[in-house]
């Protein structure tokens, strides 16, 4: 059996509410994608500096994995989700900070190095966390933080609390034992629990075709869980599937298993495009930005009546909101030296 | 109060006594809800909170071990138990790249109050990968926690301590351990980890031991009593942190030193401890410090390659002869010479 397609119907035009949620769902992605056009062009900056011998005082020096045409994904599944529901994510995980409601300004400061950043300058752009909103962490082994959902699950249910908790992970996860281990497990015990996995077609340079035989949302039959396969650029639709999953986790029902084919833009990691590598065509990637999450959102709220005023006025909030964080975080103090030892979470070895 | 308990039972009440005073505990595992219930150390704490808190689970010791750090981290005090220390090498990603390294990672956001036991095989041909002692893997990693009780009071009382503390804790238990009997305090209390325990006092020789070697090291100090040699042993307790304070001191006292490990010499907790202590006493030492310990092969399984393989009470006897100069080094009463080749080429 395959996955189920998840289709929302396409009304002529968008209910008021409807509209509403999606200015604030534009508002985010929007937001994540202004994050990334600006971090790639510090990177250029920088970059240029270093390559001409200067000092460079405010630098990012930490990997940085762009999810720039990705957004919707995260933006989509996170308005799903209640505030102390938690997310569990990669090495590509501003999106998900940033849906779940994560600080521009922590996020900025922890790709600085910071001591004011997210995870006080110990994790980098791979590692952006915030407890406090239910973003519980994010891991940089591909799959490493499935089963951390899973435990988180398992805390809510075991307390018998309606809470849900998600996994991000992307389809070179699906290639991982602990991704099986981990539908098998949350299957068998019900736990509530999203397993969201966001296939963007590429691992690396290697294109899924050439690592796995079988669509991804197929695979959840063979666990008995339902598996639905949709298209990340109906930031609306990810939005609905990710609610029905979430209301039948929060049911006792147990998981579901998304598969929402997101495509990457950029390469894997760093700040360029990969077009003519490998597998990569101009003309696919072309395809997918004609399918831009941002500019569809964009298109049809301006489609439901929002004004062009408006819509500019938004994008202006989010420019200020991301020029603000970055401001801060090129101010903010490294950390302390004796922060290199701080944080083990463990009786040190003297 | 204390009463006479084996270290099995000891292991028992304390899981108990954890999840009473706290609703959060709860014990998974392969067959920790069957009858034999982890050589009799979970079946207590199944009898009195049923599957609910003590429950069965698929042979997926990675995910659960991903499992246990999600859940920790979220408000639970998971205790995730193998019957075998092998099985630990299937875990190492969960272990060593997200138990250790979520609240390094995160800037101290969260602590990951994951208890980990595992149990070292011996003996009855189990061979290659049910009999392994993997402390030396685990303990290189910073962020994580290992604890090897060698008596049942202790045992309760560290895994007390893990259970009410922050920290992320493997616990391992030699099998052999599992029977010994000893008194053991009634109720709540907890032994520090990090804090090594001197089991004999004495004067010529430090024999610093952990786990199953306890046993052998205590026959041995005996013995050499009779010959009138005066050893003191440290029982380690905790391999990471390892307390060299109580070590060194010791050895300040000594001059001399011999490690007595239930795992591998090469690579091992053996040479951690005989680098540190040669480092912080080089020039009181009276000799080199001697490691006691596996040869350099994998657990064969016929009876007689398996008993040359193991160190024993003899084999730590010859060590303190050694470092007394009263045995020749790779002369034949040098037990040692049978695993280690001498030196004979040009360089």
């Amino acid at each position: 059996m395959h996955g189920t397609e998840g289709e929302r119907g396409k009304p002529q035009t968008l209910a008021r509410q409807t509209t509403s949620e999606l200015g604030r769902l534009f508002e985010t992605m929007l937001l994540v994608r202004r994050v990334e056009e600006r971090i790639i062009e510090q990177y250029l900056a920088q970059n240029e500096s270093l390559s001409r011998g200067e000092e460079v005082a405010h630098a990012i020096r930490c990997p940085t994995h762009l999810s720039i045409g990705q957004e919707a994904a995260a933006v989509g599944v996170c308005v799903a989700l209640r505030a102390d529901d938690s997310v569990f994510s990669t090495h590509r995980c501003h999106a998900h900070y940033l849906a779940k409601g994560g600080s521009v300004s922590r996020m900025m400061a922890e790709l600085f190095g910071r001591a004011t950043g997210c995870a006080r300058g110990k994790g980098g752009s791979m590692h952006l966390v915030d407890a406090s909103i239910g973003m519980l962490g994010a891991s940089a082994i591909v799959g490493g933080s499935i089963p951390l959902a899973l435990g988180a699950a398992l805390s809510y249910q075991l307390r018998a609390e309606a809470r849900v908790s998600v996994a991000f992970f992307g389809d070179g996860a699906v290639e991982q034992g602990v991704f099986h281990e981990a539908m098998n497990l949350a299957a068998l015990r019900k736990l509530p629990v999203i397993l969201a996995c966001e296939n963007n077609f590429y691992a690396t340079l290697s294109h899924v075709s050439a690592r796995q035989t079988m669509p991804i949302a197929a695979r959840a039959a063979s666990y008995g869980m339902p598996g639905i396969a949709l298209d990340s650029d109906d930031v609306l639709a990810v939005a609905e599937v990710a609610r029905n999953a979430a209301d039948r986790a929060r049911s006792g029902a147990g998981p579901t298993l998304l598969e929402i084919r997101a495509y990457r833009w950029m390469s894997h990691v760093g700040t360029e495009y990969d077009i003519g590598k490998m597998l990569r065509s101009p003309e696919e990637l072309e395809v997918w930005r004609a399918r831009c999450p941002v500019a569809r959102a964009r298109r049809e709220l301006a489609r439901a009546g929002v004004s062009e005023e408006d819509l500019r006025a938004k994008e202006e909030r989010v420019a200020r909101v991301v020029e603000d964080a970055i401001r801060s975080a090129k101010a903010a103090d490294e950390p302390a030296a004796g922060e290199l030892f701080a944080h083990l979470g463990a009786r040190p070895q003297a | 109060m204390t009463r006479e308990l084996s270290m099995s039972e000891a292991i028992a009440e304390a899981t108990v006594i954890a999840m009473r005073r706290d609703p959060n505990v709860f014990v998974m595992g392969v067959g920790v809800d069957d009858p034999a219930g982890i050589f009799g150390t979970t079946r207590l704490a199944h009898d009195e909170f049923g599957d609910a808190r003590v429950f069965d689970v698929p042979i997926s010791e990675n995910c659960l071990t991903g499992m246990g750090v999600g859940a920790a981290i979220s408000g639970m005090r998971p205790v995730l138990v193998h019957a075998r220390d092998d099985f630990l090498l299937l875990t190492m990603d969960q272990l060593a790249n997200h138990a250790a390294k979520w609240s390094y990672m995160s800037g101290g956001a969260f602590s990951v109050p994951l208890l980990v036991r595992a149990v070292i095989g011996r003996g009855w041909g189990q061979a290659a990968q049910h009999s392994q002692s993997l402390q030396a893997v685990v303990a290189h990693f910073p962020g994580l926690e290992v604890i090897m009780p060698a008596s049942p009071s202790d045992a309760k009382g560290l895994i007390l301590s893990a259970l009410t503390g922050s920290a992320p804790v493997v616990c391992l238990e030699h099998r052999w351990c599992h029977g010994v009997r000893g008194d053991v305090p009634e109720g709540f209390y907890t032994t520090p980890i990090g804090r090594a325990h001197i089991e004999r006092s004495g004067n010529d020789v430090t024999l610093v031991a952990l786990s199953q070697m306890v046993l052998e090291a205590r026959k041995a100090a005996k013995t050499l009593e009779a010959e009138g040699v005066s050893c003191e042993i440290v029982d380690l307790r905790t391999v990471r942190p390892w307390d060299w304070e109580t070590v060194c001191t010791s050895v300040h006292k000594t001059r001399r030193l011999v490690v007595a490990d239930t795992g591998w010499t090469h690579f091992g907790v053996g040479a951690e401890i005989a680098a540190s202590v040669s480092a912080r006493l080089f020039g009181h030492l009276a000799a080199p410090v001697e490691c006691v310990g596996l040869p350099d092969v994998p657990t064969p399984c016929a009876p007689n390659l398996e008993a040359a393989y193991y160190p024993n009470a003899a084999t730590v006897v010859q060590a303190v002869k050694r470092t007394l100069g009263q045995a020749r080094v790779g002369g034949a009463d040098d037990a040692r010479a049978q695993h280690v080749k001498p030196f004979t080429g040009a360089f």
